[in-house]
């Protein structure tokens, strides 16, 4: 009686993961058996994951895992680094962007990254966006304008910037400025954002306000999100991938990997019982 | 519900031990709140049913304890995985167990009125009942306290036969309410204890799903077998079948 009970429920609950999973759209980036090496080190193992279109993919795991290794084979960052290779595919819409003969600025403009510790240009609020628009598009002054007031209003920073546009970006505040790198990201109309760690310098109300803005880009962008706080990958992300030691360990829905994920590493590690 | 490692903050272990530490002393005040309220039942004992009712307000205090130091730990620690599933837990046993102490009080309250009735039969069935209601929440928090979750399905599975019995009791005391009317009032006591220590049985098995989702992390969705069928019985007196 137990054991049948147990079955059904068993499949009752696979069937139930199924459709969680089902209810996430089609994969906009495809990692399939993904090595990168660091020289002769193997920093990731065979990693194979998706990232639904539209969807926030949290990456969770301690240092060293290999998260934010594998957001930087994303957009080819690695690139800017002799002796770093990766070996396998990154799919995207069919292509793998990993292959020599891609334009590898053409791929930066379509997958933007936001970094750690906010990067401002030395120039002014406007040209800050402006300037990284020009690398890709020509665009008369009034296109430009329309742009720029686009992306800051998208980045949730219009209303704070819009009268003080030709001044200096480095007098505004951390958490604007890390709004600033976002709306410069997505200025470019970007169909993947990779955002590494991007509130671990801000106070708690500007890391508010960056989940507020990560939950609306949501609806145009598909965002990848590394962060330490697993609290913040709860609140933001759809999906959630843990890793450990280069390996993705397991993957799933946040509600799925917060309340009952089955793999005992992750349990040890969402848990603060790693040791 | 310990899991095999230590948290690296070694001061919440010591808070989610000491919540399943309330937690079985919570429900080792209840089981023998529940004895008490059975044998004052069988054994006709004052005594005891006045003890089963003392302790009552001490077992809500606990609930009130456990409830809010649950509370505290969800809004401090911000638990995950199994950590989260066992506080969740135990606010919702906390609950149940709350509820069975309420019922044993009951139980005990009609038996010191049952005491100025002769009663029309035995109270074997309502023995056999309380030994299995007993034994359902002996193991239930045992399973609790050894985060054992097949022990868990054990009583989940078994809740069966206590409604049987009280099946059987519903019709054998509407029987005797037709047969003599001076039976009403002992028999209706009667029937408010069978239907009290019944819920006890139900409080028991939800404990058990609550203890199994903890343990595995997965609902216990089955369907139940589920017994009270005295909600559709109908017993009809001797002269009423003859027309």
């Amino acid at each position: 009686m137990s054991t049948s009970v147990n079955q059904a429920n068993a499949t009752k609950m696979r069937s139930m993961e199924a459709q969680s999973h089902a209810a996430l759209q089609k994969a906009k980036l495809s990692i399939r058996d993904l090595d990168f090496f660091y020289g002769e080190n193997q920093a990731l193992k065979h990693v194979n994951l998706d990232y639904p279109e539209k969807q926030v993919t949290g990456m969770i795991g301690p240092s060293g895992c290999g998260k934010s290794t594998l957001l930087r084979c994303l957009n080819r960052m690695y690139d800017l680094y002799p002796g770093q290779r990766a070996v396998g595919e990154v799919l995207m819409e069919g292509t793998n962007i990993l292959s020599p003969g891609i334009d590898v600025n053409q791929l930066r403009s379509r997958i933007g990254m936001v970094f750690q510790k906010p990067t401002p240009f030395p120039m002014s609020i406007y040209e800050n966006i402006a300037f990284g628009v020009k690398l890709h598009e020509r665009l008369s002054k009034s296109q430009m304008d329309e742009r720029v007031e686009w992306s800051f209003t998208r980045a949730a920073l219009w209303g704070e910037v819009k009268d003080r546009l030709t001044t200096s970006a480095m007098g505004l505040s951390g958490g604007q400025q890390q709004r600033l790198c976002i709306a410069r990201t997505i200025a470019t109309r970007p169909d993947v954002i990779l955002l590494d760690e991007p509130t671990s310098a801000l106070d708690p109300i500007s890391t508010l306000k960056i989940e507020e803005l990560i939950d609306e880009l949501k609806r145009d962008f598909t965002i990848a999100i590394v962060t330490h706080n697993m609290q913040q990958a709860a609140r933001c992300a759809d999906q959630v991938a843990f890793f450990y030691l280069g390996e993705m360990v397991e993957v799933g829905t946040a509600a799925h990997i917060f309340t009952a994920p089955q793999e005992k590493r992750t349990q040890e590690y969402i848990t603060g019982r790693f040791g | 519900m310990s899991g095999a490692a230590e948290h690296i903050v070694r001061s919440f272990e010591v808070e989610l031990n000491r919540l399943r530490g309330m937690l079985s002393e919570m429900g080792g005040l209840v089981e023998e709140q529940v004895a008490s309220a059975c044998s004052s039942v069988i054994e006709q004992d004052t005594d005891t049913a006045a003890r089963a009712v003392e302790t009552d307000p001490r077992v809500d205090q606990m609930e009130y304890e456990i409830e809010q130091f649950a509370i505290r730990l969800l809004a401090l620690r911000q638990p995950m995985a199994q950590d989260l599933r066992l506080i969740v837990a135990a606010f919702k046993i906390s609950g149940d167990l709350e509820r069975i102490g309420d019922y044993a009080a009951n139980v005990a309250k009609r038996s010191i009125v049952l005491e100025q009735f002769r009663l029309p039969s035995t109270l074997t069935g309502l023995e056999n009942m309380s030994r299995l209601v007993q034994e359902n929440l002996k193991t239930v928090m045992d399973a609790v306290g050894e985060s054992d979750a097949d022990k868990a399905l054990e009583v989940w599975n078994s809740d069966e036969r206590i409604d049987d019995i009280y099946n059987a009791l519903f019709r054998e005391l509407v029987t005797y309410m037709m047969e003599d009317p001076r039976n009403i009032t002992p028999c209706t006591h009667l029937l408010f204890i069978a239907k009290n220590l019944e819920r006890i049985g139900d409080h028991a098995t939800n404990i058990a799903e609550n203890l199994y989702y903890t343990v595995k992390g997965e609902l216990l969705t089955g369907t139940r077998p589920k017994g009270d069928q005295s909600a559709f019985a109908v017993v009809r007196s001797p002269a009423e079948a003859k027309t």
